[in-house]
């Protein structure tokens, strides 16, 4: 800019009052963004922050600095533990089989025709449930008696079974509830992923010698997902550590089947220790952000070509 | 007679109601480089596909060295395609790009399986060779560099090579090309001409190319396929295609500029009347009764047309309307009356340009006649005699 003649001083004023004024208008237009962002994350993401380290419970006139005596007793509350290994235990049911049957079904899908939209509306229909209204479906569902889930068992010679009140079967039956939640959405984003795949590379491929569906699978489709894959994985996997509604709805906890989300609600909302709880919830959020970054740094290198 | 590398006969191909290939029918000789020429549209990308086994005709057969292929599945017919986009998978290096089409033809369906894979004895030995194979047609293309690196990382051009090795690593009777040079810049496109051409003498094996660029099929092939509708309108070499083209369609098409087509009437005496004068001219030939007291369309290409010379006092008056300057040439426009289409006249640029108003005479030998229907007749252009 400056190596043109030097200007008279009357035009460099000029340009930097109309610069200034430049400036003045892109902050007034980021203005309501960047106050949403302090008030909606920022803010409460610092109070939380700052409540972990006190013992500051609701309504509570006085408080005490605690250091890190909240997170020290969080490793050794038995509810916490219990919860961190059952919501551990639900996203390992949950993350490959909401993500692995969500493509098997896209697959299923995109090959159907005349029939495709129907399907799609029926894979995603769950998706635009509530979970809390759909629980009491599920309740019915697995019903021990009243069921036809159980109904099927006993056709089939077998005893029923009583998904909702045995402890063992609490997380695994809230985690195939959470795969029929999340199978949907995922299908959908794969859907979008296979659609993205250009027509000409499964024609090349055909040519290739490309002949049998796994092939083809193998050699086109799965690597030409990728992007769609990681970004389906990391979505489904925070989407599983945060299951909430499911145990709050069906179990409420009982028989020890309470996840990392509940057990935060207990403390922070029934029991009103506000300090502890943000505490959980930060490393709730240390658990999100590790498992995610994880896989974004696992995936990003092999599934974007560059 | 050379050997048929691939006879297509009576293809008909529909999608819908609309006809796309019109019962095409052609041989190809062993090792011809032959161009489908045609505007987009006219079904030659479809008549590609076709012969690749991507798309399945309605009727017709395709026969490569007299074994009818119309059925088989596309991997089994020997021949390779260079697709417009290229179709590289990104995902892979060069050299897994290239090697892709030997790994699915000589590894064994488990073989070819990640992880247990390579448990499968001979897996190493057959990698090896097919490793062997890749370099060499990456060196054939002068690829050999670039063998780690991924399609993103290249440039078109080196694109469009990869895509030629993982064709030519095959070793196929037939190379189909759709397009394969409309994606490069316009320099590039010139020197990837003449390496194809290149590369084409060296293989020896046959080329089907396809485009929409006259200048590529003029330059490169032995033989064009000139496409319109569905149908082929000719087949012959590109001198024969501009010197003597079968049809109006055909002359319309081929050349830039566009040919000069004037309407002609010849009457009972086998005189020529050009823009209703007579210009002592008669036409004779054997088809030349047919003429007779027809009206037809005089085909006259832009550089056989020249300025009438003093002496013969004859041609026809015509206004100089522009002139386009191209170094070598100029290309005068050019009025002759009130209704008749503007004439294109392709003169030396040496030539000095005297008056606006010119008499111009065309060469007799290399008049192109054409009847009402549009089909060729042969005649010959001669001075009346003043008897």
């Amino acid at each position: 800019m400056t190596h043109h003649a030097p200007q008279p001083p009357e035009a460099a004023r000029r340009r930097a009052l109309s610069e200034r004024r430049m400036m003045r208008q892109g902050m007034l237009f980021a203005a309501p963004a960047a106050f949403l962002l302090l008030a909606i994350y920022i803010l409460p993401l610092l109070f939380v922050n700052a409540s972990a380290i006190t013992d500051y419970r609701l309504g509570a006139v006085a408080t005490r600095f605690v250091g890190l005596g909240n997170f020290i007793r969080a490793a050794d509350d038995p509810v916490f533990l219990r919860a961190l290994e059952n919501t551990l235990l639900y996203a390992v049911l949950v993350i490959p089989s909401g993500v692995g049957l969500a493509l098997l079904v896209a697959l299923l899908v995109y090959g159907r025709r005349r029939s495709r939209t129907l399907w799609e509306v029926v894979y995603f229909l769950p998706v635009t449930a509530t979970l809390v209204a759909m629980a009491a479906v599920w309740q019915f569902v697995l019903h021990p008696t009243l069921g036809p889930v159980n109904a099927l068992i006993r056709m089939l010679g077998f005893e029923p079974v009583a998904f909702l009140s045995t402890p063992e079967l609490l997380i695994p039956t809230m985690a195939a509830i959470g795969i029929w939640q999340v199978l949907g959405f995922n299908m959908v984003l794969f859907l979008a992923g296979l659609k993205g795949i250009p027509a000409d590379i499964y024609e090349a491929a055909r040519l290739d010698g490309v002949k049998s569906p796994l092939d083809r699978f193998l050699t086109v489709t799965w690597p030409m997902l990728g992007a769609t894959t990681m970004f389906v994985t990391v979505t489904t996997s925070i989407q599983a550590l945060k299951v909430f509604e499911t145990v709050a709805v069906l179990t409420r906890g009982r028989s020890g089947s309470e996840t990392l989300l509940y057990d935060l609600y207990l403390e922070g909302f029934v029991y009103s220790n506000t300090g502890y709880a943000a505490a959980l919830t930060l490393i709730f959020l240390a658990f999100v952000l590790i498992l995610s970054l994880g896989q974004f740094f696992h995936f990003d290198r092999r599934v974007h070509y560059r | 007679m050379t050997a048929q590398a691939l006879r297509l006969s009576g293809i008909t191909k529909r999608f819908g109601e609309n006809e796309v290939l019109k019962n095409v029918s052609m041989a190809i000789r062993a090792g011809e480089f032959l161009s489908v020429l045609g505007m987009s549209g006219c079904g030659k990308s479809t008549l590609l596909r076709v012969i690749a086994g991507l798309e399945a005709p309605e009727r017709g057969r395709v026969c490569i060295d007299e074994k009818d292929i119309t059925d088989s599945d596309p991997a089994d017919r020997n021949l390779a395609m260079v697709f417009q986009s290229y179709a590289l998978y990104p995902h892979m290096t060069v050299r897994q790009n290239i090697a892709t089409p030997l790994r699915m033809r000589r590894l064994s369906q488990v073989a070819r399986m990640p992880l247990i894979g390579r448990l499968m004895p001979g897996r190493r030995k057959i990698l090896g060779e097919i490793d062997a194979e890749v370099a060499r047609a990456a060196a054939r293309l002068e690829i050999g560099a670039l063998l780690q690196r991924r399609p993103a990382q290249l440039s078109g051009g080196q694109r469009q090579r990869v895509a030629l090795a993982r064709a030519l690593v095959r070793d196929p009777a037939v190379f189909l090309m759709d397009e394969p040079l409309s994606n490069l810049d316009a320099r590039l496109r010139i020197h990837m001409c003449s390496e194809l051409k290149a590369l084409h003498r060296r293989l020896g094996a046959t080329f089907i190319y396809v485009t929409h660029a006259q200048v590529e099929a003029m330059t490169m092939s032995d033989r064009i396929a000139l496409m319109q509708d569905g149908r082929i309108l000719q087949i012959a070499t590109p001198e024969a295609l501009y010197q003597r083209p079968a049809s109006l369609s055909v002359a319309r098409f081929i050349g830039t500029p566009a040919i000069n087509l004037v309407p002609i009437a010849i009457d009972a005496r086998n005189q020529i009347h050009v823009m209703g004068q007579t210009l002592g001219l008669v036409a004779s030939g054997k088809e030349a009764p047919r003429a007779r007291c027809a009206n037809l369309t005089l085909g006259l290409r832009p550089e056989d047309l020249r300025l009438a010379s003093c002496d013969e006092g004859e041609g026809i008056a015509a206004r100089i309307l522009s002139i386009e300057y191209h170094g070598a040439d100029r290309y005068l426009t050019l009025a002759t009356g009130e209704n008749d289409p503007p004439l294109t006249m392709r003169q030396s640029a040496a030539l000095p340009i005297v008056s606006e108003e010119i008499r111009i005479t065309f060469a007799h030998e290399r008049a192109h006649f054409f009847a009402a229907d549009g089909a060729r007749i042969e005649l010959t252009v001669q001075k009346r005699m003043t008897s």
